[in-house]
């Protein structure tokens, strides 16, 4: 713990002092959006998706980005979990900042503090559950992780389905799976988007439940991209995106 | 929380690494399979190739003592100064000679006559291997008096039994025993002229030896060791030269045999290289397509922190593996083959096939299967690195620009090494495999230009007023994501390099066929003198069979070419390389003189002149070949020395021959008007009608005239055609076995195509669409794309093969085009029914099981 402070405190310093950032970064962001913007160019022609955005999530909290459908949501979120690069502007995770690391060092960091969760699921097909689920330690190198996973598995309640494929699953056990996977390497902080999106209302309601309860046990940052009100209101913060602009970024208050 | 010591550029885990892809393998088995057979049908066509040529190597090498027999033969067709004979018999450690030549042999218990080989030997010759007979003694004891071995078919066809007895001009022999094989003899060749051995001290008395009969004189010699031979054929050249004495040693034999099986050895690799081919087309579609189907788990992994390199080597490791896995499966499956080849080929191949394995060929064919699987799956393979991650959060995420990528040209430049180095290995000639290289890459790029074109084409041309099927049908070949560009390539190469194999080989078969049914003659008499000319013409009049020809044959030797002898021309050929050599004034010429040009001829150049002119100059006509061979061009002298007196010559033309005919052709034709005084002697022309009735000829003029041979030509034709048979059979299976290949190519890209389609027709599915709608869409695009590219291949293959036959084989290009229309025909309906085949899951499963699978 000290150790990670003191590590974040040298980087921020020198995001700082180098970089001459206007924003001093506390040690409290987990992740730092600084006039980030997206243009995809198409035959010629101009498109901004995303225009000069700023926000900073503080660590340990649940974030929510909501917005009409072509807000730029799911683009801000590929920016902020370092799987596209912006057309301007700096995004800076875990005191690390994105913009400078080539595409495999961007990798690393992914794996190192990062974990996904996606609308379409994405388990890979060729691999058991279990094998689902241990991926992200097998790729860090590490090892005797079988009995993490299978606890994991256990917490999502899909302990007696670990040998089973993707194909042999619903939808919302694919989705527990995958939940299973995303915090089986410890990440600092969860992307997700639109977890609920392809589920029923009780079955959202069931794998929304196990998301913050994991989510509470591992004090990991949670960033949900959702269209769901009743899932926003259950976080932190909620973002709301409009035509590539943040136009609204509430303090939700919980008892 | 992160920890400290976070390593940005973490170590690769290999193990790890090589579990993902055992992992990430197992729900695709069937689709790596298609890979592994493209793999495996290349090795083994190639391996058979390989092994059986090495094989055939060694056990020439082997063998080839017992080949000759001896380690020196010197042979000659002419009566010895005594100088030479000295000579002749202080060479060597052991001495045998022999002395053979064609004569007719009478069986007096059978009734029947035959032309054989006639071989009167004595001395302890062969030194090395054995004249097979049954009983195993006769091979010695048939020495000891007036005995003789006769061909083991010979003795079959006509009853013979050891101990009866047969006539060889005046003398009678009693048979000791059947030969069963002779130093470096083939099947085939003992079919055409048996051999009989008598001993060579009854040779005069049989009285064959002054009736004009060819005498061939052959002395054996064993050495202590090669060098021996070597030092006596340095010291002696000069005279054996002079005398004109030809010889054979084990090394020239070695050589003369393998020469012997270069053609056949050829096509062979020309087909085990095609075959190879496809394979590599095999492996680079079919990864191709795998490497799509994963992009989504890829994408995944990618996101879940997976690094470029190690997602490339996943797949890498994968490729590797399997590769090595199908090359394993393709060298036994070759070794096994290659066993197959000498079951038929055995006949003519005049030594014993051992047919071992050959780790050298297998060895080359692992090593050539990992190399075509790891670089032609590495276009994919790279691309690997740069799929990204956002692919898992968006439906299909292309990037706008894609990076160029240094690496991936190199990958292309190492396969084009790759294939020219392998087609330099297979020709050893640097421009022909230029040129093969070229054209390869050229129908590649014309196919792509083919397939963008039909692209443009087809989204300009569809008029909206279409039936719904058919223009969704043809609207899937330009539609994003589709397979058009990938079909057509691989379907056209495929059916380029499977139509080239198809025409080449028919391009061998044609050169190797004979014509014996040019001219109606089936019987030819041989070695009829001149005062025997009449009594014969008499005989076949009284028989009531016609006289077909009378050719006379008078035998000359060069003695001059342009003023100059051999001796002059020895001088000067040291100076001018490339110049004639004496090797032109050597050897015997039987020429022959006409009027007119026979069936078998054409004039090629300059001017057929039938008669001596006034002023006395002979204008003779010269084989083409042969006139290259000695260097002799139109408007030369030269001077022959015909049996004694020297005769004064200018070439006045050149002829083709067609050798290929069982038929007296000639090198060197004279006009009319020169020769006829000459001594010569002729040969017949007849047409038996019955096989009964030619026996009967046989012996008929055997009594009459014992030293005038006949060869049934029905029979000879009926031999050759059964030795072209086997090769034919040999050349149809190989290329068979390319043509399998081939059609694994195919397959392997309509079947991994169908993951594109699938999605969407379950989709019309759901929407109602009816079987029938679905199968027109799926049959339509196939159809019309199978049959553009397969087009497009066999105008390819026209050009491929017909340069082949060109500049490769040298022989005359004819392609019939009703196998072509086949093919045009036959290639799009395989494709379509493949492409229907692999979708047929739509069809017969409810849509809902397919979307799950498939999502
Ligand atoms: N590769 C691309 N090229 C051009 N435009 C793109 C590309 N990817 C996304 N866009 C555009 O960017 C805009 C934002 O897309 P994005 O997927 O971020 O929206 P979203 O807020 O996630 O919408 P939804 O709620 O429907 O998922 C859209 O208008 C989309 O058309
Ligand atoms: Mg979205």
């Amino acid at each position: 713990m000290l150790y990670a402070s003191l590590q974040n405190s040298i980087l921020a310093f020198q995001n700082h002092y180098f970089k001459q950032d206007s924003n001093y970064i506390t040690l409290e962001h987990i992740l730092n959006i600084r006039n980030v913007s997206k243009i995809y160019e198409n035959a010629g022609h101009k498109l901004t998706v995303l225009d000069q955005i700023n926000f900073s999530i503080q660590t340990g909290t649940t974030v929510a980005i909501t917005g009409p459908s072509g807000s730029g949501k799911t683009t801000l979120l590929g920016l902020c979990a370092g799987l596209d690069r912006s057309s301007s502007g700096t995004v800076s995770l875990n005191g690390i900042d994105l913009d400078h690391l080539t595409e495999d060092e961007r990798a690393a960091v992914r794996n190192r503090y990062v974990g996904f969760i996606f609308q379409n699921f994405q388990l890979l097909p060729t691999l058991t559950a279990l094998e689902n689920v241990m991926v992200p330690l097998e790729l860090r190198g590490e090892r005797n992780i079988k009995k993490h996973a299978l606890d994991l598995l256990d917490k999502v309640g899909l302990a007696d389905r670990s040998g089973h494929y993707p194909v042999q699953l619903s939808g919302g056990e694919q989705q527990r799976v995958s939940l299973a996977r995303a915090f089986s390497n410890q990440p600092a902080i969860l992307f997700a988007d639109e977890p609920t999106g392809n589920l029923d209302a009780e079955t959202s309601d069931k794998v929304i439940k196990l998301l913050f309860d994991l989510n509470k046990e591992a004090g990991t940052t949670l960033v949900i991209v959702t269209h769901d009100l009743d899932l926003a209101a259950k976080t932190n913060r909620m973002i709301k995106l409009k035509g590539g602009v943040v136009v609204a970024d509430l303090e939700l208050n919980h008892a | 929380m992160p920890e400290l010591n976070f390593n940005i550029k973490r170590p690769i885990n290999y193990s790890w690494l090589v579990k993902m892809a055992w992992r990430d393998s197992r729900k695709n088995r069937s689709r790596l399979l298609l890979f592994m057979s493209s793999i495996i049908l290349g090795i083994a066509a190639l391996v058979a190739v390989y092994s059986f040529k090495a094989n055939l190597q060694r056990d020439i090498d082997e063998q080839a003592k017992t080949l000759t027999g001896a380690d020196l033969i010197i042979q000659s067709r002419r009566p010895l100064s005594p100088a030479v004979t000295a000579l002749l018999d202080t060479l060597g450690l052991h001495r045998a000679k022999e002395k053979n030549f064609v004569s007719m042999v009478y069986f007096p218990k059978g009734e029947g006559s035959r032309l054989v080989e006639v071989k009167a030997l004595t001395g302890d010759y062969p030194f090395y291997g054995s004249i097979e007979t049954k009983p195993v003694a006769a091979a010695k004891t048939f020495k000891k008096g007036r005995r003789a071995l006769v061909d083991h078919t010979l003795m079959l066809q006509y009853q013979a039994k050891p101990g009866d007895s047969i006539k060889i001009g005046n003398l009678s022999f009693a048979i000791e025993g059947s030969l069963e094989s002779v130093p470096g003899q083939t099947g085939i060749t003992s079919m055409v002229t048996p051999v009989v051995y008598i001993p060579l001290e009854y040779l005069e008395q049989t009285g064959l030896m002054q009736l004009g009969s060819r005498i061939q004189s052959r002395y054996f010699y064993q050495y202590k060791d090669v060098s021996g031979v070597n030092s006596d054929l340095k010291r002696h050249q000069q005279l054996l030269d002079k005398e004109q004495l030809s010889y054979e040693t084990v090394a020239t034999k070695k050589e003369s045999t393998s020469r012997a099986f270069k053609n056949l050895n050829q096509f062979l690799a020309l087909s085990g290289f095609i075959a190879l081919l496809l394979g590599c087309i095999g492996v680079g579609t079919s990864i191709q397509v795998y490497i799509k189907e994963k992009l989504g788990a890829i994408a995944t992994l990618r996101c879940l922190g997976l690094n470029a390199k190690e997602a490339f080597l996943i797949y890498l490791i994968q490729v590797g593996v399997i590769g090595l896995l199908g090359a394993i499966a393709g060298a036994f499956l070759g070794t096994v083959l290659q066993f197959l080849l000498p079951v038929v080929l055995k006949d003519f191949i005049p030594v014993e096939l051992s047919m071992g394995v050959s780790w050298a060929a297998i060895g080359q064919g692992l090593a050539t299967g990992l190399v075509i699987s790891v670089l032609f799956a590495m276009p994919s393979l790279i691309s690997v690195r740069s799929i990204s991650p956002l692919n898992a959060i968006r439906a299909s995420f292309e990037e706008a620009k894609p990076r160029r990528d240094f690496l991936k040209w190199l990958v292309y430049l190492l396969i084009i090494a790759f294939v020219y180095g392998f087609t330099y290995l297979q020709m050893n000639n640097g421009m022909q495999a230029l040129a093969f290289l070229v054209g390869i890459v050229l129908s590649f790029l014309l196919l792509i230009g083919q397939a963008k074109l039909l692209m443009v084409i087809l989204r300009k041309m569809i008029p909206q007023r279409m039936a719904y099927v058919w223009r969704q049908g043809f609207a899937n070949l330009y539609r994003p994501n589709n397979q058009t560009m990938l079909l057509s390539v691989a379907i056209g190469l495929s059916t380029l390099f499977i139509v080239t194999l198809y025409l080449v080989q028919g391009v061998l078969l044609n050169k190797v066929a004979v014509s014996g049914s040019e001219t109606k003659s089936n019987m030819v008499l041989f070695d009829i003198q001149p005062a025997q000319k009449e009594p014969l013409v008499k005989l076949l009049k009284a028989e009531h069979l016609p006289v077909l020809g009378q050719v006379p044959i008078v035998t000359m030797r060069i003695l001059e070419i342009n003023g100059k002898t051999a001796a002059q021309y020895e001088d000067t050929t040291a100076k001018e390389p490339g110049n004639r050599t004496p090797r032109a004034f050597s050897g015997e010429i039987r020429a022959t003189y006409q009027a007119d040009l026979r069936p078998t001829e054409l004039l090629t150049e300059g001017k057929w002149t039938g008669t001596t002119t006034e002023n006395g100059t002979v204008f003779i006509s010269l084989e083409k070949a042969y006139a290259d061979r000695i260097k002799v061009k139109i408007g030369d002298s030269i001077v022959f020395d015909v049996q004694g007196l020297p005769l004064k010559t200018k070439v006045g033309s050149f002829r083709s021959v067609n050798w290929n005919t069982v038929q007296p052709n000639f090198r060197v034709a004279f006009p009319t008007g020169v020769l006829e005084q000459a001594p010569q002697f002729y040969v017949f022309m007849t047409n038996v009608p019955a096989a009964e009735r030619s026996a009967d000829l046989q012996s008929k003029v055997l009594r009459q005239f014992p030293n005038v041979s006949i060869v049934n030509l029905d029979m000879i034709v009926k031999t050759i055609e059964n030795l072209l048979d086997k090769i034919n059979f040999v050349i149809r299976f190989m290329a068979g076995f390319s043509m399998a290949t081939g059609w694994i190519v195919l397959l392997s890209s309509v079947m991994s195509s169908k993951g594109q389609r699938l999605k969407e027709s379950v989709l019309l599915r759901t929407m109602g669409a009816s079987r029938k709608q679905i199968m027109t869409i799926t049959g339509l695009e196939y159809l019309f794309l199978g049959f553009i590219a397969t087009a497009a291949g066999i105008i390819l293959a026209l050009l491929g093969s017909w340069a082949l036959a060109e500049f490769a084989l040298q022989s005359n290009y004819a392609p019939e085009l009703l196998p072509l229309l086949v093919f045009l025909f036959a290639i799009p309906l395989l494709v379509m029914l493949t492409g229907l085949y692999s979708s047929r899951s739509v069809l017969n499963q409810p849509p809902l099981q397919i979307l799950r699978k498939e999502s």
